[in-house]
């Protein structure tokens, strides 16, 4: 088209105004741009830089090895064992799902790790992705080998827990897991470490209780990480603390053969020694293996574990509290010797039933012991004597004596659980049943029924103060990082030694009496000879229409009714060595059952190996021989027949 | 004396017109893309092959296509304008209908081998469009009101269908180069008041539409406003990307921590490192200094287009150039202000540096049609 010259040049003009203007804008916009960068790199750089650093470098925890528990002679309890894990990280890997349908190509993976890694992998977290753990050497070198194909997934070396003494140790030392909300919650300054993404404490036991000793201190490395969080180079390191080792008191292999030992009863047992207090072997069955709980239990087990009547997960050496029985008797009559209200040599006539207001007690024995002094009276387990004795004496003297000895005692272990039991006198009734003391209360617990409750524990370390007469306290640590835990001797209990001697003289006799109750579980050999005293402590109460149908027997009964079996002993009983107690849950008769357990543990405890045959009366060697060929014990040199160390 | 005479007798012929090239243009434009290789070998850790030499080679294609539209006479492309207007608008169209959906937005089409971003091509056509129609138009009807509202629906039928894919970015640059367009064709000033007025009256209508069955913009637009006015806000979610990008941007400090020393960069810290948030990497590296210069070389080529439009009496020919300039500042200042903290993330590349295909072959096709317009001038 055509235009004039004229309008040419007005449009020229106006769009050269109107141009200039529009520059003059930009440039306004470009100087206010050079502002701004201006300001944000020139005044604000160094806010800006810190958080770039922040960005870039990152404090990460290098989780210390956990220290070893060991056994008095150094033989491993718990350890560490290396195990390969293969694990994503996210940035590299691209498709995550491409990547484990190639994974499960070369090799297994469990579907319930497929699914949580399914699940991991949707999340957004700088963490890696873990697609299996605990993986076999073959595995994890396939994975190696595939590297090239599989983009972000690399093997792991990680250390775990294991308890290669399984079962025997499982209540003692407990087990490791994960950290949960409920462990963080009860610390008020948590170590960071227990943030730590799979980093497991002490559950239960001594993995529990030495937790600060076994732990160790973190060491830590500056790394500089992506966005991802994945470590680029590391720029500094700190190395932190391995765990302090922890040797225990306990001998594994006494404790291997304590545990074979009760086998598949409902039991417990308790090793102790005399004059240090070193818990030898602290064992209650049936078990369990720890390292399922490391692992992470299934449900089914779990399920099998909790199902059981037995109570496999409960440790019944410390925490299990049962009516002591006739084992309590020697507490009741060193309560009364004394107070001064006997000596050894009053009598008390026995009928075979003690009278308190028109009600009867009986004697174990319901024809009568007849004339009863205090030897006879615990070598036969008199029951009337200690009625007797006990109305004289009084529940409070009596309750006094048992805490010298260390019932109604929480005995301070790193163990889980452990029970107070229970020394009932009259102000605790009154506390906690606002009831006032009963005549018969006392009578029942002169011989241990009743109120009275104590933990194989306890009755181990009474025994241990009868057989040494000083208040000997348990201990199960040794040795910490190396160095001894200190013994002190213990004091004396302050009692006269002759009433002492009265009372080892009874549990002598018991054992080694012509009418002994437990002289079947004598030890012949004179230099390991025992004392000892059963208890059968009734768990239900017999009401007067099955006393007057004379129901006593315990085979006649379902198992969950049937009497506690319990024995005391000690041995050498010149010299006292050792002390044991043995509870067999409703197991019947003290003397059979839980006896011939007593007397294997001390002789065990005082052998190299396998207790010798000649050590047992002659007439019991075969059967004894066939028994110790029957035990599936983990050491096999344990088999061989040992000698006494006695 | 007829129009096409008039350029014919004035206008250089043949290789002499190499001598009438605006070369300091020319240079301007290498040295911005060799900013722009730079910095794609540094995000890239120290490799060529994964983004600086594709965008080597088709700077190269699109300086060939420069040369090649800067010896075609201005008028010709005058002549293409509506031709160009109409295929843009079209592949608009077909991108609705057939196109692939990326960072969830409709915006590639696909030919054969070739992935094609129209609304590139668009942003070209319009300007061509507007400069041919207001060259043809009688000066004294300009500010018309049916002459004003032809061009504003030019301006619309893009801009509307820009922003169905969705792609703010594309629409503003749309609606800033065309307003620039008209500005400088003499449309009085009342019109742009009443636009502005209009504007600021829509986004209050837009803002309070939210949440409503009317909803005017999608979720993710809204909450790229809300980090924007508060970055902090959603550290770790939506203010991810700028809250980390004005650290990568302040770290660099005066003089940069190095060339491919940025942390936040190598770190993968930086969202859409070698496209729309380049510059940050480059203002980490190369610090103020790196960065302010970049901004010079930018209005340095404001400047030179400016003023060739200023000396050239082509009415179509200084408002091509106009619109050309006003395009390509529009696309450096609102990605420059969207990194710094100054706009929201609305998805605009840094020209000629920001890795990408057809924006890069459609600038230097663009600034062909500057150089035609350059080298054909009317004296």
């Amino acid at each position: 088209m055509r235009r004039s010259a004229r309008d040419t040049d007005d449009s020229a003009a106006k769009i050269t105004r109107r141009a200039l203007f529009m520059g003059g804008s930009m440039a306004a916009v470009v100087a206010v741009l050079g502002a701004r960068m201006r300001h944000m790199q020139v005044e604000q750089a160094d806010e800006f830089r810190l958080l770039a650093e922040d960005n870039r470098i990152s404090i990460r925890l290098i989780p210390p090895t956990r220290g070893l528990i060991l056994d008095r002679n150094g033989k491993l309890i718990a350890g560490n064992e290396q195990n390969y894990r293969v694990v994503i990280s996210r940035d590299d890997a691209g498709d995550v799902d491409d990547l484990l349908a190639k994974l499960t190509e070369i090799m297994t993976i469990p579907p319930e790790d497929m699914d949580r890694a399914l699940k991991e992998a949707k999340k957004r977290s700088p963490l890696p992705i873990i697609v299996a753990d605990r993986m076999s050497w073959d595995d994890v070198s396939k994975v190696g080998i595939n590297a090239p194909a599989l983009p972000g997934v690399s093997p792991e070396v990680g250390l775990s827990r294991i308890y290669p003494r399984d079962t025997d140790f499982a209540h003692v030392v407990g087990y490791v897991g994960p950290v949960s909300d409920a462990d963080l919650a009860k610390l008020e300054t948590p170590d960071p470490l227990l943030q730590t993404p799979k980093f497991q404490i002490g559950k239960i036991g001594v993995e529990t209780w030495m937790e600060d000793a076994l732990r160790g201190t973190a060491g830590n490395r500056r790394v500089e990480v992506n966005s991802v969080g994945r470590v680029m180079r590391e720029l500094g390191r700190e190395e932190g603390q391995a765990g302090s080792d922890v040797h225990l008191t306990i001998d594994a292999d006494v404790q291997n053969y304590l545990q074979v030992r009760l086998g598949d009863d409902s039991a417990a047992a308790v090793v102790m020694d005399v004059v240090t207090g070193d818990i030898i072997g602290c064992g209650s069955a049936p078990s369990f293996d720890p390292n399922l709980f490391v692992r992470g239990i299934s449900y089914t087990d779990y399920e099998t574990l909790t199902g059981n009547d037995h109570r496999p997960l409960a440790d019944k050496a410390v925490q299990g509290a049962y009516p002591p029985g006739s084992t309590f008797k020697m507490m009741t009559g060193l309560a009364a010797l004394e107070a001064g209200v006997i000596t050894t040599e009053t009598p008390v006539y026995c009928p075979g039933y003690y009278d308190v207001g028109g009600r009867k007690f009986h004697c174990w024995k319901r024809g009568g012991h007849g004339r009863v002094t205090f030897d006879r009276g615990l070598e036969e387990s008199c029951d009337v004597y200690f009625y007797d004795v006990a109305m004289k004496v009084g529940i409070d003297k009596i309750a006094e004596m048992g805490r010298r000895f260390g019932l109604g005692i929480r005995h301070d272990l790193p163990m889980s659980a452990i029970t107070e039991g229970l020394m009932p006198d009259k102000a605790w009734k009154q506390d906690r049943y606002k009831q006032q003391w009963r005549i018969g209360d006392t009578v029942n617990a002169a011989i241990g029924q009743g109120y009275v409750l104590a933990s194989p524990l306890q009755l181990a370390v009474m025994t241990a103060r009868i057989a040494s007469g000083r208040a000997v306290t348990p201990r199960l640590v040794r040795m910490i990082d190396n160095q001894p835990v200190a013994v002190t001797e213990a004091p004396a209990l302050g009692l006269s030694p002759a009433n002492l001697r009265a009372a080892r003289g009874g549990m002598i006799a018991v054992v080694n009496g012509a009418h002994g109750t437990g002289r079947s579980a004598r030890i012949e050999d004179p230099a390991m000879r025992m004392a000892g005293k059963s208890g059968t402590s009734q768990v239900r109460n017999i009401s007067m229409a099955e006393r007057a149908r004379g129901v006593s027997s315990n085979d006649s009964l379902p198992w969950k009714r049937r009497d506690h079996a319990l024995f005391v002993c000690y041995a050498p009983y010149d010299a006292p060595r050792y002390a044991a107690a043995v509870v067999v849950e409703h197991g019947g008769g003290g003397s059979t059952v839980a006896g011939p357990i007593g007397r294997d543990l001390l002789l065990r405890a005082m052998s190299t190996g396998m207790p010798p045959l000649s050590a047992y009366p002659a007439s019991q060697r075969n059967r004894i021989e066939t028994q110790q060929k029957g035990m599936q014990l983990r050491d096999p040199d344990g088999k061989a027949p040992g000698v006494s160390r006695a | 004396m007829s129009f096409l005479e008039y350029r014919v007798k004035t206008a250089p012929t043949g290789a002499s017109k190499f001598l009438y090239i605006n070369w300091a243009l020319v240079v301007l434009l290498i040295a911005i893309a060799s900013v722009g290789f730079l910095m794609l070998y540094s995000v890239a850790g120290g490799r060529l092959d994964v983004w600086a030499e594709p965008q080597m080679q088709r700077f190269v294609a699109g300086m060939v296509g420069m040369f090649i539209i800067a010896f075609v006479p201005i008028w010709f492309w005058r002549n293409m304008a509506g031709l160009a207007y109409i295929v843009s608008v079209l592949l608009l169209l077909a991108t609705e209908v057939m196109g692939s959906v990326g960072m969830g937005a409709q915006r590639w089409i696909e030919i054969g081998p070739l992935r094609l971003q129209p609304s590139e091509l668009s942003k070209v056509a319009l300007v061509m469009l507007l400069a041919a129609y207001y060259d043809w138009l009688d000066i004294r009807r300009v500010s018309r009101p049916f002459w004003v509202l032809v061009p504003v629906l030019f301006i619309l039928i893009p801009t509307g269908l820009v922003l169905g894919q969705p792609d703010l970015g594309t629409a503003i640059l749309l609606m800033g180069g065309g307003a620039v367009v008209m500005f400088c064709a003499g449309v009085s000033w009342i019109y742009f008041a009443v636009v502005i007025g209009a504007g600021v009256g829509l986004v209050s209508t837009v803002l309070a539409s939210r949440g409503t069955a009317w909803q005017l913009i999608k979720e993710y637009q809204f909450k790229r406003i809300d980090t924007f006015l508060d970055p902090g806000s959603d550290p770790l979610g939506a203010g991810y990307h700028i809250t980390q990008a004005k650290i990568a941007l302040g770290s660099g400090g005066w003089s940069g921590r190095g060339f491919m020393q940025g942390t936040q960069s190598r770190l993968n810290f930086l969202p859409e490192k070698h496209t729309d948030f380049i510059f940050t990497t480059l203002a980490e590296e190369f610090g103020f200094l790196g960065g302010f210069s970049l901004l010079i070389l930018y209005a340095l080529v404001l400047a030179f287009c400016i003023s060739s439009a200023i000396r050239n009496k082509d009415r179509f020919a200084s408002l091509v150039t106009l619109g050309i300039a006003a395009t390509f500042f529009f696309y450096f200042a609102v990605n420059m202000m969207m990194v710094t903290g100054l706009a929201p993330v609305v998805g605009v590349p840094l020209p000629l540096v920001s890795y990408g295909g057809s924006s890069m072959l459609v600038l230097l096709a663009a600034f062909g049609i500057v150089q035609s317009a350059h080298v054909h001038r009317l004296r």
